[in-house]
């Protein structure tokens, strides 16, 4: 009988290196449980988290709360089918109607997580006949969504609209459609997509464009709407892609655009229908979280304030911290032994970040991937950066 | 100019020879992922580097084929020549 685990040969050999090198398994922490936004029980330790999405802190919104445990008394735990059958409620439609303004859109589509949103809308709109244009750095959820379509895929150089151009020019006498996909912000770096060119090339070229505003929602803009809002360019964007999970503090995701023929993704993406809706506690808590992040505009402030703590703090202690300043700032090492030792000890001085190892990071080096949130304190911002200086040190960095 | 497959493998094992980590002895057979140690992510940078050289783009999907030097030269020289291949 042949193996069926003899192709993850290589992959066990890598991860037998981390076991030697790392006291406990990275890719294995469990909080036991959150006792704030900012702070959870990890190993027995009350610890600072630095390595989450929950950028408004609105995971433990009380609003959210009591709006999902209200429903869930009134309409149970789950709604167990497709959208397509019996998986939409009021709630489902109100949620869309609530996007669909927040956005200022004309439609919007919920799906159940953000990674079936890319999947479901990516496979959906780029048939066999058009070309994709893929941002190197693309998140695995847009990879995986081209595959499932059975578009051409082309990658572009990261944030480089001039290579994107140069692309879209090769392939100028193509009749199929031209999808071109970028994230607002790179959730392993947190760099910024420069959307307003791409948008430009978009136009020069007669593609479409869609943007995975994952990282950016609730974030950059005045409103909160993403880099496209940020950069003054959201009417050339075709298609905005996001997911609740982030500064929502829920699950699920979304597709919102002004093109009336993406309501009928809702009739052949395979992601939207071939699940089971969302339940209705949760859609019940994202639009608490919804209604709490467009009367608190002040959390945004308090984000990118703390996002510049954090992000000077760690290049005031020499690291090789992100360029942008954004909620997510990545420490480069430049060995992956060291990013190990790095992380635990760091998760032993009570402060908790993703440790990232290639190949699932950019350019090959070992990242340590830190986030803040509103509800972080400049206290605890200066606990973790104080951490961070004191590892550093220790491993003679 | 015409690029020939023989051409463009020239150019690709300049190329990879400029990257002090690939083995001095690769050869036209020479298979990407395996003698070479490249994974996904340097397979994809690096066949990046040589679309810039020759002006062209290769589709992702056209990457799971190909396994040794030799086939990227193909592929790219298809491309190249406007043949779907």
């Amino acid at each position: 009988m042949t193996d069926i685990f003899a192709k993850y040969a290589g992959l066990a050999a890598s991860f037998d290196t981390v076991g030697r090198i790392s006291p406990r398994n990275p890719f294995g922490v469990v909080i036991e449980r959150p006792l704030s936004a900012t702070v959870g029980l990890i190993e027995g330790r009350e610890t600072l988290l630095f390595g989450t999405n929950n950028y408004l802190g609105l995971s433990q919104s009380t609003a959210a709360a009591d709006a999902a445990i209200a429903t869930v008394r009134k309409e149970g735990v789950g709604t167990t089918g497709s959208r397509i059958a019996n998986g939409t409620y009021a709630l489902h439609r109100e949620l869309e109607r609530r996007l669909a303004e927040t956005f200022q859109r004309e439609h919007c589509l919920v799906f159940s997580t953000g990674y079936q949103a890319n999947l479901g809308a990516i496979s959906a709109l780029a048939g066999k006949d058009d070309i994709l244009f893929l941002d190197a750095d693309s998140h695995a959820s847009i990879y995986d969504g081209s595959r499932l379509s059975a578009a051409q895929v082309i990658r572009f150089r990261h944030n480089d609209p001039d290579d994107l151009s140069r692309r879209l020019a090769r392939v100028k006498d193509h009749p199929g459609a031209k999808l071109v996909v970028v994230e607002g912000i790179y959730s392993m770096t947190g760099n910024v997509a420069p959307m307003r060119e791409f948008a430009d090339v978009k136009k020069e070229h007669g593609a479409w464009l869609l943007a995975d505003e994952a990282h950016s929602f609730g974030v950059l803009g005045a409103h909160g709407r993403g880099a496209a809002e940020l950069f003054d360019c959201e009417a050339d964007v075709d298609f905005v892609v996001g997911t609740f999970s982030k500064s929502l503090g829920t699950v699920g995701g979304y597709c919102v655009s002004n093109h009336p023929g993406i309501e009928l993704i809702r009739l052949c993406s395979r992601p939207y229908m071939f699940t089971a809706s969302l339940p209705p506690e949760i859609i019940a808590a994202t639009l608490a979280s919804l209604t709490e992040m467009e009367a608190r505009p002040e959390l945004r402030t308090t984000l990118m304030e703390n996002a510049h703590h954090l992000n000077h703090g760690l290049h005031a202690l020499g690291l090789r911290a992100s360029p942008h300043v954004s909620p997510v700032v990545a420490v480069t090492l430049g060995a992956v032994d060291q990013a190990i030792r790095f992380w635990n000890r760091l998760l032993e001085c009570g402060v908790y970040v993703n440790l990232s190892l290639p190949p699932a990071t950019p350019d090959d080096n070992p990242l340590l991937r830190c986030s803040v949130m509103a509800a972080h304190t400049p206290a605890e911002i200066d606990r973790a950066l104080d951490a961070f200086g004191k590892v550093a040190q220790e491993l003679g960095l | 100019m015409t690029e020939t497959v023989a051409s463009i493998t020239t150019l690709i094992i300049d190329k990879l020879l400029a990257n002090p980590k690939v083995p001095r002895d690769i050869n036209s057979d020479s298979k990407i992922v395996e003698d070479l140690a490249f994974d996904s992510l340097a397979v994809m940078n690096f066949v990046m580097e040589i679309e810039d050289a020759l002006d062209v783009s290769v589709p992702l999907d056209r990457l799971a084929d190909i396994r040794t030097i030799h086939d990227l030269a193909t592929c790219l020289a298809h491309l190249k020549s406007g043949v779907s291949a």
